[in-house]
């Protein structure tokens, strides 16, 4: 049990920068999801602290003891990888007692630690077992335990659930949650999947290309977004997007598609015609309201209790709503609202959230 | 009515197409086993049958006799080298090159593959090259360095030479290559040392790949001619692929044919033994890998 510090953390791979300086600071028995598109970085960051890799510049401390320059094996760390990495020739007891066996822990101490975290995981009775004869959520238990069972100071997750199918996702990720919160060990958690990381996290850190584009609880990330990106990646259906300019000396935003909005929350600082890009959340969008816009349906999707509804503007945006109860086929216009008081405001050149 | 001729005809074309293949295939396994038969059956008459010049295609009487002469004496007619003495010293010889080529291999191949060194690739492009410089192309000079070393007639001098070459560097690299970053991850994180990682994942790992190249190496020692009949000649250390050509005699030279059959008949158990009973490894090394 450990907290991590990452203090400007780059990393280049020849003349690619692929990390433009991490800072991160975990605090004890905290999961931290670190969340972003395929490419931005982010095993990349997970194996700098697992000391897979080195940092090109910057430090890692775990448990307030620098490790930049250490092995892996003396960070005292565990890491469960994507596609598992059991050792094929081994069976599932070896597998988890190998790194204990290398370390020169007792044999009896080992056999009562496999004991303990098979029952713990509930793969006791697969103990005997070769990896090529499990299940995929069956490995995914096994390299869980392989993790567990060090009692490492901090527990490194890379997108380890993306091989398993969906329900079982649902279900495993479950459980490392649960398992985590028991065991109270610091981890560090990649994942794409944005459900994923609004689950499982503590907090956040949303990776974009190479930086921490916002550190925040899941509940800030969504309803705070530091910029445009995190306010388009973070939520299903993604936020809508609209251009407008600052009106009424920043009281106000007035949208290309049309309606003036008066802020609620307080005016926005720059003069006259700023260029703001504004979100709205789709599930926030209304049937009725002061603000209305006319949005011409292209598809409508019924999910039962909601209806999603996606379609074009006037200025030739695209727009996208999710509205209770049953709603009007294609081909129709349809006039809906967007109400002040859910507005998020963007500055439209940095894409850097105003707040009042 | 149409559609059935043609049915008919597809059918007929089918069989006939079958009976082709089959007649091919037999065709093939004769040409190929006959020799064999001719030798095997050779080894069982008595020396006058052959030397009349008869060939016979069915087995005589003669077939213990003729074994444990060549066995125990040895065969052609001067009876010089026993067979068993000389089976022995293949097998050493076969086994010795086998074992150092994978382990030299394996090694190369680990370090080309695992390591990240100045002249990496250079490394691993010389060793290639030695692919195109087996023994009969340097024999000269691999002499003189042999003989200068006063390696002659032992079996480091018989073997050494053989086992410095790239054969199985290059299968074990392609092996090795597949195994995924992963495995090494999680062993560094378990605390494993490049040494253990090599023993306790890569080895298990490899076993169906060097039981594979064992079965092939062993034929190729096995079989060695050119080096051995240059390098050995103690009549003690004498393999038994050249005891057996020396024990033909040329040119008016009465020959005992039956017990050099039966000589040859021996030298040729041995590796198809190997291929025998390592078959089911050596098929799986080729074509599969457990992952
Ligand atoms: N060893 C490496 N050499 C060169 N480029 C690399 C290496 N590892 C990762 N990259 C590059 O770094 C970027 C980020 O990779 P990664 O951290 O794996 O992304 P993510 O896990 O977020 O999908 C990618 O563009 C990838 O091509
Ligand atoms: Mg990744």
């Amino acid at each position: 049990m450990a907290t991590l510090n990452l203090s400007a953390v780059t990393k280049s791979f020849g003349a690619t920068t692929v990390l433009h300086g991490i800072d991160l600071n975990v605090a004890d028995g905290e999961m931290i999801v670190i969340v972003g598109a395929s490419g931005c970085g982010k095993s990349t960051l997970l194996r700098i602290v697992a000391g897979l890799e080195t940092p090109t510049t910057g430090h890692v401390a775990i448990g307030g003891r620098e490790v930049t320059r250490l092995e892996p094996a003396d960070r005292d760390i565990a890491m469960v990888f994507q596609n598992y990495a059991l050792y094929p020739h081994m069976t599932v007891a070896q597998n988890m007692a190998y790194g204990l066996k290398i370390r020169g822990t007792p044999k009896e101490e080992i056999a009562r630690r496999v004991d303990e975290t098979a029952g713990l995981l509930g793969i006791g009775p697969l103990l005997g077992r070769k990896p090529r004869e499990l299940s995929g959520g069956q490995r995914q238990r096994v390299a869980m335990g392989r993790a567990i069972i060090r009692e490492p100071k901090l527990f490194l997750f890379d997108e380890p659930l993306s091989n398993l199918d969906a329900k079982l996702r649902v279900q495993m990720r479950g459980e490392i949650r649960r398992l985590q919160q028991r065991l109270g060990v610091t981890s560090l958690y990649v994942t794409h999947d944005q459900v994923e990381a609004m689950t499982l996290g503590d907090r956040l850190v949303v990776m974009h290309r190479g930086r921490a584009a916002q550190v925040a609880s899941p509940m800030e990330v969504w309803a705070r977004p530091a910029d445009t990106y995190v306010a388009g990646f973070i939520g299903s259906p993604a936020m809508n997007l609209l251009a407008g300019t600052l009106a009424e000396d920043g009281a106000a935003v007035q949208l290309r598609a049309g309606p003036l909005l008066r802020f609620t929350d307080g005016p926005r600082a720059g003069g006259e015609g700023r260029p703001l890009t504004i979100g709205i959340r789709p599930e926030h969008m209304l049937r009725d309201g002061d603000a209305i816009v006319t949005v011409a349906l292209d598809l409508v999707e019924p999910l039962g209790s909601e209806t999603v509804l996606h379609g074009t503007l006037a200025s030739g945006e695209v727009l996208t709503a999710r509205l209770p109860g049953m709603v009007p086929a294609v081909g129709s216009n349809m006039p809906l609202a967007i109400p002040a008081e859910a507005l998020h405001v963007f500055d439209a050149e940095t894409g850097r959230r105003l707040d009042a | 009515m149409q559609d059935a001729v043609l049915a008919r005809q597809a059918m007929a074309r089918q069989r006939r197409g079958r009976w082709l293949a089959h007649a091919a295939l037999a065709l093939g396994v004769l040409i190929f086993a006959f020799p064999i038969w001719i030798t095997l059956v050779g080894s069982t008459h008595d020396a006058a049958t052959i030397g009349r010049g008869d060939v016979p295609l069915l087995p005589g009487g003669h077939g213990l006799e003729n074994f444990s002469t060549a066995l125990g004496e040895g065969g052609g007619r001067m009876h010089t080298t026993p067979a068993a003495g000389m089976l022995l010293n293949s097998a050493i010889m076969a086994l010795l090159i086998a074992g150092g080529k994978i382990a030299i291999s394996l090694l190369s191949a680990y370090a080309v593959v695992f390591f990240r060194f100045p002249l990496r690739m250079a490394a691993f492009w010389t060793i290639f090259i030695t692919l195109m410089l087996p023994v009969e192309v340097r024999i000269i000079p691999t002499y003189q360095v042999i003989v200068n070393l006063d390696l002659f007639n032992s079996f480091t001098g018989l073997t050494l030479p053989l086992i410095a070459s790239a054969t199985a560097t290059l299968l074990f690299r392609q092996f090795f290559l597949t195994i995924p970053d992963e495995y090494v991850e999680a062993a560094q994180l378990d605390g494993a040392g490049p040494l253990r990682f090599f023993r306790d994942i890569l080895l298990p790992l490899s076993v169906t790949n060097i039981a594979a190249m064992g079965v092939i190496l062993f034929i190729y020692g096995w079989n060695q001619y050119l080096w051995p009949l240059l390098i050995i000649n103690d009549r003690s250390m004498e393999t038994i692929v050249v005891g057996l050509a020396k024990m033909i005699g040329s040119g008016d030279t009465q020959n005992e044919w039956n017990t050099i059959m039966a000589t040859a008949v021996l030298a040729m158990t041995p590796p198809v033994l190997v291929v025998v009973l390592l078959q089911r490894w050596f098929i799986k090394g080729l074509t599969e890998t457990e992952k």
